[in-house]
């Protein structure tokens, strides 16, 4: 029987006097009686939009349908067809603006959540399945990635499973990438991240952590080691800052570096040897999810007061409405429409106070967004004692300066086809390295396209 | 991996160590750093290549006990194995064409300065050495630098061993003396670095300084390192980590160094306790 209720299912939470003193999950996930009910809102149309708006094409229906029948193991196969992560993908996605936003439920009420389902058939797989994959038949033939984040991760795997001999390599001492280093363990536990880590290797993918490529071996090397195509894998892990005075005081950090010592270092951690400054107020600049996450984190480590500091009003803000919520939830303070000027130290160097204007929506720019100006005499002082530049990161240049008859755009990302191609003969690139700072998702979807070309490609050099 | 084949104290604070990282030693070069953790829980510190070994796999480091990291990497023994180890990072210094370069090293510094006189004196340059300690118990590497220098001058605060006196003075001495040097290389404290950098500018002699700032990746995905170099920002570990002495802001790197000293000050002594409890 069809469930007709407007609403979603709620996703039980900790609550926010709590979780801000921890760094525990904050959404629980579903139960299955739960889910079953959820999976029961959805009406099963037979043209699929919802398929239409995600990035992989996951079959959604055909997995719902399983959980409507409680076959929670079917639904997992059918989701793992077309995603490599789908515990990740289930938390992370923003499928507010994908597969949900093209429900036909949400014209009237809210859409299936398709999200929270994803994860729950996820969850449930891995808490109940002790199954290993098993690694497949070798073909004989060797490829080699760069980057373990999401692309490189999901190329790696598909590559496996048609039976190459895959090696990873890492510049990090942990695989993950951005899963691991950026985004926070109360939004994505990194035991999840671990396993699937873990599921690859059974499918007999070798991953070299501390391996810089650009620096201890060239892309040319690899090839010269035997490995017959490469996929490039880097993301965008260069951090922008604003260039406004005092951003060289101590205790202003990129996000990039703030939650790298969260996350990857476990500065959190009385056992920890990575230090973090814990200040009473802290100023995030930005009002992307890694400003969400980087607030968060630095509410987590007690901070008193956490501002959100926006040049643009709040619905421009290009973080998910779920990370907005949570963030309000746990007490962070919006500045919207506020834009920084400079950085005050006191004697010693350290961040005092944040200079801000306030800002007014101008004209739409070219992106479609109406751009903010300065208010005239609106500067005022921002009492705060760590400043976190969230404004975007663009691609390492390690490679892009190493490897000759690699092409890049005038942002340093590499350009590359809807496969994957790039300009060198067996060097294939997708993910955030292709296009700057986006989805895990779209990375995901991109490195699962290039192995299926760099499997052509090899076999076609091989005939 | 990462397993120590050679461990040698220098003196009381400073320690040697030869270490198994085939992929670091077969792109080394002098002037590059790696980034090491000593265990689980250990954060990410970048030390400078003091040598290395392409047929042997290994590559020497040489570190100064000053923290709590640097304390738990001192008492691991010869077999012991590092949790992880990577490198080379950064650019290697440019030697090119210098045919009088005057090295300049400061306490452990000489560690960094010493591959370096090695490589020019190996291209035929003319290479005086200048190494200052605080006294004559610090006095490291000593016999290497005579090997790899044209003339060697070991400096001491307190006289106890070569000559009393900073490497400042020395150098001052050796350039109103006539020398006249294509290039001056800098390695040791940013207070030292600093002030040849100073003198060097009186001069008009081009000055190369090796910075070693806080930092976590080593790749330029944090930007913890960032430095000041002729009014722009710079990240030490892809853009350095040898700069233009001339250009450096020091006073900005003295400062960005000491962001985390009382956390570094109580972490030291909780693990000096820790190691005293075993004993």
């Amino acid at each position: 029987m069809a469930n007709m209720s407007l609403v979603k299912n709620k996703m039980p939470h900790q609550d926010a006097d709590v979780r801000i003193k921890n760094f525990d999950e904050v959404a629980l996930g579903y139960t299955e009686e739960q889910a079953v009910d959820e999976a029961n809102r959805c009406l099963g149309c037979k043209h699929k939009p919802c398929v239409g708006g995600c990035p992989v094409a996951i079959d959604i229906p055909g997995f719902i349908e399983k959980i409507k029948e409680r076959d929670f193991e079917g639904a997992y196969e059918i989701i793992s067809r077309s995603s490599s992560l789908p515990a990740v993908c289930g938390r992370v996605c923003p499928q507010e603006t994908q597969c949900e936003s093209k429900c036909v439920r949400g014209l009237k009420g809210e859409p299936v959540a398709i999200g929270r389902l994803e994860r729950f058939v996820a969850d449930w797989h891995m808490k109940n399945s002790k199954d290993t994959p098993a690694a497949p038949q070798k073909n004989g033939h060797r490829a080699a990635v760069i980057g373990a984040g999401p692309a490189g991760l999901a190329c790696a795997g598909d590559l496996a499973k048609m039976g190459y001999d895959v090696t990873v390599f890492e510049a990090l001492h942990l695989a993950g990438g951005v899963l691991v280093y950026g985004i926070p363990q109360f939004r994505l536990p990194k035991e999840i991240v671990q396993r699937e880590i873990e599921n690859l290797k059974a499918l007999g993918v070798k991953i070299e952590t501390n391996a810089v490529i650009g620096k201890a071996l060239a892309v040319d090397e690899l090839f010269e080691m035997g490995f017959e195509a490469v996929f490039i894998g880097t993301g965008a892990g260069l951090p922008r800052f604003m260039n406004i005075p005092g951003e060289n005081l101590k205790g202003v950090y990129s996000a990039n570096e703030f939650l790298t010592r969260v996350n990857l270092m476990k500065a959190y951690r009385e056992d920890s040897d990575t230090p973090i400054l814990r200040a009473r107020n802290v100023a995030v600049v930005g009002g992307g999810n890694v400003a969400m996450d980087a607030a968060r984190s630095a509410k987590r480590l007690g901070a008193e007061n956490v501002y959100i500091v926006y040049r643009r009003g709040e619905a421009e803000m290009p973080a998910r409405l779920e990370e907005i919520e949570h963030a309000k939830e746990e007490g962070i303070i919006f500045k919207t429409l506020t834009n920084p000027v400079e950085i005050i130290g006191d004697e010693h160097k350290f961040v005092k106070a944040l200079k801000c204007v306030e800002m007014e929506l101008g004209e739409p720019d070219e992106s479609g967004r109406r751009s903010p100006v300065v208010k005239s005499g609106s500067e005022f002082l921002l009492q705060t004692e760590c400043v976190i530049m969230s404004i975007g990161t663009s691609p390492n240049p390690l490679i892009r300066n190493t490897t000759n008859g690699l092409e890049t755009n005038k942002h340093g990302c590499f350009v590359a086809d809807e496969n994957g191609r790039t300009s060198r003969e067996g060097v294939f690139a997708g993910g955030d390295a292709v296009t700057g700072a986006a989805t895990v998702i779209l990375a995901m979807g991109a490195g699962r396209q290039a192995a299926k070309a760099m499997d052509e490609y090899i076999r076609s050099k091989s005939r | 991996m990462y397993e120590i084949l050679r461990k040698k104290e220098l003196n009381p604070t400073v320690v040697l160590m030869e270490v198994y990282a085939p992929m670091t030693a077969r792109k080394a070069q002098p002037g590059q750093f790696i980034i090491l953790r000593v265990d689980e829980q250990g954060e990410r510190i970048p030390l400078t290549i003091a040598d290395f070994d392409r047929e042997k796999g290994t590559v020497t480091i040489i570190f100064q006990i000053v923290g709590a990291t640097t304390e738990k990497l001192s008492k691991l023994s010869e077999g012991d194995r590092l949790c992880d180890f990577v490198g080379p990072l950064g650019v290697a210094s440019h030697t090119d064409g210098l045919k009088k370069v005057a090295v300049i090293g400061g306490g452990v510094g000489c560690a960094i300065a010493y591959p370096i006189a090695k490589k020019l004196h190996a291209q035929g340059a003319e290479v005086h050495s200048v190494v200052g300690f605080r006294n004559k118990e610090l006095v490291i590497l000593e016999d290497e630098f005579k090997k790899a220098s044209t003339k060697l001058f070991v400096m001491t605060d307190d006289g106890s061993y070569g000559e009393k006196g900073l490497v400042t003075n020395k150098l001052k001495e050796l350039i109103e003396s006539g020398e006249k040097y294509d290039e001056v290389i800098a390695i040791g404290p940013l207070v030292m670095m600093k002030f040849v950098s100073l003198l060097t500018k009186e001069y008009n002699i081009k000055t190369v300084v090796s910075m070693n700032p806080i930092m976590i990746d080593g790749t330029g995905m944090c930007g913890g390192c960032r430095l000041t170099v002729g009014g722009k920002t710079k990240f030490a570990c892809v853009d350095g980590p040898d700069f233009d002495g001339h250009e450096v802001d020091f006073d900005e790197a003295i400062e960005r160094s000491n962001m985390y000293k009382d956390f570094e000050h109580k972490r030291h002594e909780e693990t000096c306790r820790l190691f005293q409890k075993v004993n």
